[in-house]
């Protein structure tokens, strides 16, 4: 993420003297293709304002099943992103700082839930940590937890989708950081974790930072692996997704106001990392 | 800028789109074949033709045995037609209806379901009940916590799985309980009844509250657990033609078999009722 920060700079350095250009010295076969992309992707978003049912929203949103549900999720996605800071860094420093056999191949399997179905990742969980599960049964049997149906479940489920967004983006970042300073550390006397924990960490503070909002995002839009690992109960494994897509089947009114306030926190973050982000583009 | 090179990036601009019309058809080609072979039968559709083509059927979750037997007799019985379904929850089916997906059939676990698809129209002619499915507990294979009546169900500490309340097994399941004066916590509201069943096979779940075809359906991986509270719970099962049915006659033929004494025996042997 700093390589796209550091472009980002570049961007903006470059683009004071672009503008004058404008659309003039676009070819047409790029310039049709790219209106229709930014219609196609906008035009859904446009509907739901458009169809959405704005006189009967403030009841809609008052309703104590609306609240339950986002309160649930952004509680869940939160702790699903502390989760993965906490397990993510730490991997992602052992991707990026030392070697061993068939690193690749660790970094591929990393990446795995990113491509992977959620649903099928939900399956896995409860294959993995599920009562009956190759894990779960010896949590189940010696500490007397089970993580199915429970709000635990939900941050597992999320952070096990979440996670790889973290990591892949702090070791695009560790890897863009000059390593001589951690080095520098060791040589005068740091051990390799206070290097990590002093120098390290600071210098990739900002890549941690957009890795920390990626996987939050993806958390909070998280559904298959829920549903399938954690189930759905209101106020306890029912997340704003799981929320959306019920209330679709008997009362479309409702699914459109939840969508809107997905909608509107999307935005929000959009706007909290415009700095990042919206600066490249400008 | 001579006019020809313009008119030349005009050209390619619309090669692009072009490609990017094609790239959408590529993908989509399963769809619009379907549609082609079934319009074409569609067109002889008057009185006695013969089915042809691809019929698709939108059936509740619990009838995925059923019906999957019977598209194969079908199939047998017709040769040259395919018949392909779309199991799921029967309020699921309806909103997808009701948006215009293109289906030939719907077969519904619930008059409710089925209403939410006749009041906007989308059915041609009314819908007739061709079965009729009792609930059944699911519980582990041997019936580890005893569980004998629906009231067992209560007890603290045994982890149940309902049907969400839009769905016919949910609505049904909350319609027992209510008869009975019993007030159940589930761990989860599940999305169609498979997906209830499944918590049990899986053994993350201790019961289910599911219909009695699905605990035969599910074989030794589930034990069945009859309550009489059922009885006050019956879901009819009703099916329809559809209106904007892109084969119709293809679309009654199912219908004509799904009720006739051949079909029906299927049916009753994977335990439903006759209507």
């Amino acid at each position: 993420m700093s390589e796209a920060g550091r472009d980002a700079r570049a961007v903006t350095l470059e683009s004071g003297a672009r503008r004058g250009r404008a659309l003039r010295g676009v070819p047409l076969p790029l310039l049709v293709p790219a209106l229709v992309g930014l219609a196609f992707l906008l035009l859904p978003l446009l509907a739901l304002l458009v169809r959405a049912p704005w006189r009967s929203l403030p009841d809609q949103l008052t309703s104590p099943e609306v609240w339950q549900a986002l309160q649930l999720s952004l509680i869940s996605a939160t702790c699903a992103t502390a989760l993965s800071l906490v397990l993510g860094v730490p991997l992602a420093w052992l991707l990026a700082r030392t070697r061993f056999p068939g690193r690749g191949l660790v970094r591929a399997l990393v990446t795995l839930p990113l491509v992977l179905p959620p649903v099928v990742g939900g399956v896995a969980l409860l294959l993995a940590l599920g009562r009956n599960g190759v894990v779960g049964q010896w949590l189940d049997s010696w500490f007397g937890i089970t993580l199915p149906f429970t709000t635990a479940g939900v941050v597992v489920a999320e952070a096990f989708v979440a996670m790889p967004f973290l990591v892949i983006s702090v070791e695009g970042t560790l890897r863009a950081a000059d390593p001589r300073y951690e080095e520098a550390a060791t040589t005068l006397g740091a051990s390799r974790f206070t290097a990590f924990r002093r120098v390290t960490l600071p210098l990739i503070a900002p890549g941690v930072a957009a890795g920390a909002v990626l996987a939050w995002a993806r958390a909070l839009g998280e559904f298959g692996a829920t549903i399938t690992f954690a189930g759905n109960f209101p106020g306890r494994t029912q997340t704003m997704p799981l929320a959306v897509y019920l209330a679709l089947q008997n009362d479309p009114a409702a699914a459109t106001a939840l969508s809107l306030v997905l909608l509107a926190v999307s935005i929000a973050v959009l706007a909290g990392l415009r700095d990042r982000w919206m600066t490249a583009s400008s | 800028m001579t006019r020809s090179t313009r008119r030349t990036r005009a050209l390619r601009a619309a090669g692009v789109g072009a490609a990017a019309l094609l790239s959408l058809s590529a993908c989509s080609s399963s769809g619009s074949s379907k549609d082609s072979s079934s319009s074409g039968s569609g067109a002889t559709a008057s009185s006695s033709a013969k089915p042809s083509g691809t019929v698709t059927v939108f059936a509740a979750a619990s009838l995925k045995e059923s019906f999957t037997a019977l598209g194969k007799k079908f199939e047998q019985r017709y040769p040259g037609t395919k018949v392909t379904f779309d199991f799921g929850g029967s309020d699921t089916l309806a909103a997808s209806i009701t948006g215009g997906a293109p289906a030939d059939v719907f077969a519904a676990a619930s008059g409710k379901t089925m209403k939410i698809v006749t009041d906007k129209g989308d059915t041609a002619g009314a819908p007739v009940t061709f079965v009729r499915n009792q609930l059944e507990i699911a519980t582990l294979p041997g019936n580890p916590h005893k569980v004998s009546s629906l009231k067992d169900l209560t007890a603290s500490g045994l982890k149940v799985v309902l049907c969400a309340g839009t769905v016919p097994c949910g609505a049904a399941a909350q319609k027992a309980l209510a008869a009975s004066a019993l007030k159940l916590t589930p761990v989860s509201y599940e999305q169609d009844v498979k997906g209830a069943l499944t918590k049990v096979e899986l053994k993350e779940a201790d019961a289910a509250v599911v219909y009695r075809t699905d605990v035969k359906a599910a074989g030794d991986k589930v034990a069945g657990v009859e309550f009489p509270e059922s009885a006050k719970a019956v879901n009819d099962y009703p099916i329809a033609l559809l209106n904007n049915a892109p084969n119709a006659t293809a679309a009654k033929a199912f219908i004509e078999l799904v009720r006739s004494s051949e079909g029906q025996k299927v049916l009753t042997a994977d335990g439903f009722l006759k209507p």
